[in-house]
């Protein structure tokens, strides 16, 4: 059997570093290696002034000040950063509030942060979604009404790509003096983003979902009126105290260059992608009648389809279709063959999430690609016996 | 500019650039199913055996982290649950910040941990976590780690060892010491930033996150893990030879013998300490004044750690001690793996000019 060329369809695991981003982050890399926080020395200081450029840029990305902007390893780090550091410092004061509410379908370090507090005194609260994946806010609103701390609702979900109305959410929030907190690693980049504008007090970006390197990426925190956090761990005490470690000049580097391709080219893109999310999604339902989108298609990124099969599981269509690089849910648990907790919320059966897929295309997916992929998926589903369970 | 500040950030390998640029290139999550996420994986898992056997420990017991702080601090965080910690006086700022109610263990002027008083600490109370650092960054005094890890180990304390420094420059095995747990980082041995590890002894590698998320990293640190900056690590942890310190060692002793014919004090000379790394204190010329005169001609150091660069004061390492007002007064020379001799004789030069300058214009402030 000859190895067709690999099609990447996992966008929302992770993104191609983009050619620009490499070529930004190599001199970095290579000849300007100072520790952006010797300031004492020229080497030092062209470093941070490097970090203090692309902190710019993140902010402008997300509609924020640069003093604002915190750098981290990334999106996991962030939400725990947001999601511990605002529950552990309110716990040091004089506030009874324990309530921290987010929702069913958040990323899983999201749930487990939330999770953690609970050993801590703290009082979980998960909202269901509506089987279109959104959250109606009168149950956020019903869950406030005990006195509430934090409030974390992700703006674009990982797995189905379905975007939360965060400006109304986070008023509501703010209505009942809790901090809002949103998760916008998959959104970043795909819909313009305006933290100051929609009154989030604090919000998350990921390197690595924007076309920039791994082991990048940052916090948003409300500085007027300010936002108050706990570190999650100390050190030399970088940024501000609230994220200790010699910051990784020439990933930030990349980062503040993925920001600013994004923020350029960001509408003309999703105008891209939504083009050839139609074509794949006309193409495979003329192949394989009885395809179903899962999520909102009304509110939904433009580079996200995820679809149940008819009559076949994901992994027989990804064992007939190797040459195909996708997923059925997120990719921090993708070795696992668990069911995704996501459409199990939407209200899909286990055997229809078992029939499921991601399919996640971007900035590098060209129109032949679709094509293929659609001609792989649907010669992978005619090769795949009708099981019992269809 | 000439860069003698190896101990803030190494100057990048070769192998590392060449090892990250193939990483870069690539696309794929690391926990993903499909093709790319498995070459992905693959590399991932490949570095982590590189490290894990280059410093004496197992694959299935090595954490990635974003640095060296993240590593001290899940150390701290995972080791040191229901457990007293005690700390070197002068460990680095992620150790003493992420452990406020610690026991300090004191130092001799050399900088070198009394260990009599380790002994006496770990008799007087429950089961402690200790955290001793391989190489002071500071001073460069190496620490006696593996002492320590025996008394710990009579005593049923951990030892957690802080060896960002000291990996690649001397000889460190998890396994050869007997410590519990080394903290590694990436940009300190020549690779890049944002990349780090916590190696653990395989009776304690089930530690809890500190930061969980998606599962990564078997349960003990969620993320997806920086791909490209761990394949730096990997390459420039296979080619960082600690026989380089036979070639820095005499040029670092050159700088010496000049400063001293200065006037100048090296800190913590005297036991072993790593061959790149000189303190140097000019008595009664404050750091910054001499960092600036430096910088101003062309050469990169610093006046204590990189972290707290900025900030102006005395350092916490040369304090405990005992140096008392030189430990305002004291720049740090660190060489990095590739300094040319050419450069050494520059800062020679350049280091005897700028203590000509300061001495006497302190000596007019005085009048």
């Amino acid at each position: 059997m000859t190895e067709k060329p690999r099609i990447y369809l996992d966008n929302q695991a992770t993104t191609r570093c983009d050619p620009r981003v490499l070529a930004a982050m190599l001199p970095w890399f290579v000849e300007e290696y100072g520790n952006p926080h010797s300031v004492e020395h020229a080497m030092g200081r062209r470093a941070e002034e490097a970090v203090e450029a692309a902190r710019a840029e993140v902010a402008a990305l997300l509609g924020a000040e640069p003093r604002e902007i915190v750098f981290t390893s990334g999106a996991t780090e962030s939400n725990n950063i947001a999601i511990k550091g605002a529950a552990r410092f309110v716990r040091g004061r004089d506030d009874a509030r324990r309530r921290i509410v987010t929702v069913a379908t958040e990323h899983k370090c999201v749930l487990e942060s939330v999770g953690d507090l609970a050993a801590e005194g703290f009082e979980p609260v998960f909202l269901p979604v509506n089987s279109d994946g959104l959250l109606d806010p009168d149950q956020l609103r019903e869950a406030l009404r005990t006195p509430t701390l934090l409030v974390s609702i992700m703006t674009v979900n990982n797995e189905i790509g379905t975007v939360q109305d965060i400006p109304a959410l986070a008023a509501i929030a703010r209505q009942e003096g809790a901090l809002f907190h949103t998760d916008a690693a998959q959104a970043a980049g795909k819909i313009p983003l305006d933290a100051t504008g929609w009154g989030v007090d604090l919000l998350s970006l990921s390197g690595h979902k924007v076309y920039g390197p791994k082991g990048v990426g940052a916090l948003f925190v409300r500085r007027r009126p300010r936002v108050r956090l706990a570190p999650l761990f100390s050190g030399g005490g970088q940024e501000r105290g609230l994220r200790s470690g010699t910051l990784p000049a020439p990933l930030i580097v990349g980062l503040g260059e993925a920001c600013r391709i994004a923020r350029t080219e960001m509408a003309e893109e999703a105008g891209r992608l939504t083009v050839l999310r139609e074509r794949l999604l006309s193409g495979l339902v003329a192949a394989i009648p009885g395809v179903r989108v899962n999520g909102s298609m009304r509110a939904r990124i433009s580079g996200n389809l995820n679809l149940t099969f008819p009559g076949a599981t994901a992994a027989e269509l990804m064992e007939r279709a190797p040459e195909l690089c996708l997923s059925t849910g997120s990719a921090c648990s993708s070795a696992e063959i668990e069911p995704s907790y996501v459409l199990r919320a939407l209200g899909l059966p286990d055997s229809e999430a078992a029939r499921t897929l991601r399919l996640g295309i971007g900035r590098f997916t060209s129109a032949a690609d679709v094509d293929q992929a659609v001609a792989s998926l649907a010669a992978a589903h005619a090769r795949t016996p009708v099981s019992a369970d269809a | 500019m000439i860069y003698l500040d190896a101990n803030a950030s190494e100057a990048l390998r070769p192998e590392a650039r060449r090892a990250m640029l193939d990483a870069l290139d690539r696309v794929g999550n690391p926990a993903s199913v499909h093709g790319a996420g498995r070459a992905t994986r693959k590399m991932l898992e490949d570095a982590r055996e590189a490290i894990a056997s280059r410093f004496g420990g197992r694959a299935a017991d090595l954490v990635f982290t974003s640095g060296g702080t993240e590593a001290d601090a899940l150390a701290i965080h995972g080791l040191g649950a229901g457990r007293r910690v005690i700390v070197g006086a002068t460990e680095h700022d992620a150790i003493l910040a992420s452990a406020p109610g610690a026991a300090i263990l004191p130092v001799d002027r050399a900088g070198v941990a009394d260990l009599a008083a380790l002994d006496r600490l770990l008799a007087d109370g429950p089961p402690a976590l200790v955290c001793l650092m391989f190489a002071n960054n500071e001073t460069g005094t190496l620490q006696p780690v593996v002492e320590a890890a025996t008394l710990c180990r009579r005593h049923g304390a951990l030892l957690h060892v802080d060896a960002v420094q000291a990996a690649g420059r001397v000889p460190v095995s998890l396994a050869a010491t007997g410590s519990h747990a080394l903290a590694l980082s990436s940009h300190k041995l020549g690779g890049p930033a944002g990349a780090g590890a916590l190696l653990l002894a395989p009776e304690l590698a089930s530690i809890a996150p500190l930061m969980p998320g998606g599962g990564q990293e078997r349960g003990r640190r969620g993320g997806t893990p920086p791909v490209a900056a761990i394949a730096g690590f990997a390459a420039a942890a296979g080619c960082a030879v600690e026989s380089n310190a036979d070639r820095l060692g005499p040029l670092r002793d050159a700088i010496e013998r000049a400063a001293l014919a200065e006037g100048a004090v090296v800190c913590g000379a005297g036991p072993a300490r790593l061959a790149n790394t000189s303190c140097l204190a000019l008595p009664g010329v404050r750091a910054d004044a001499q960092v600036i005169a430096l910088d101003l001609a062309g050469f990169a150091v610093s006046a204590g750690a990189a972290c707290s660069s900025g900030k102006i004061g005395a350092s916490h390492v040369l304090t405990a001690m005992g140096l008392g007002t030189l430990a305002a007064q004291a720049i740090r020379v660190s060489l990095p793996w590739n300094v040319a001799e050419g450069d050494v004789r520059a800062f020679i030069a350049a280091y005897r000019d700028m203590a000509a300058r300061l001495r006497p214009m302190l000596a007019s402030d005085a009048a």
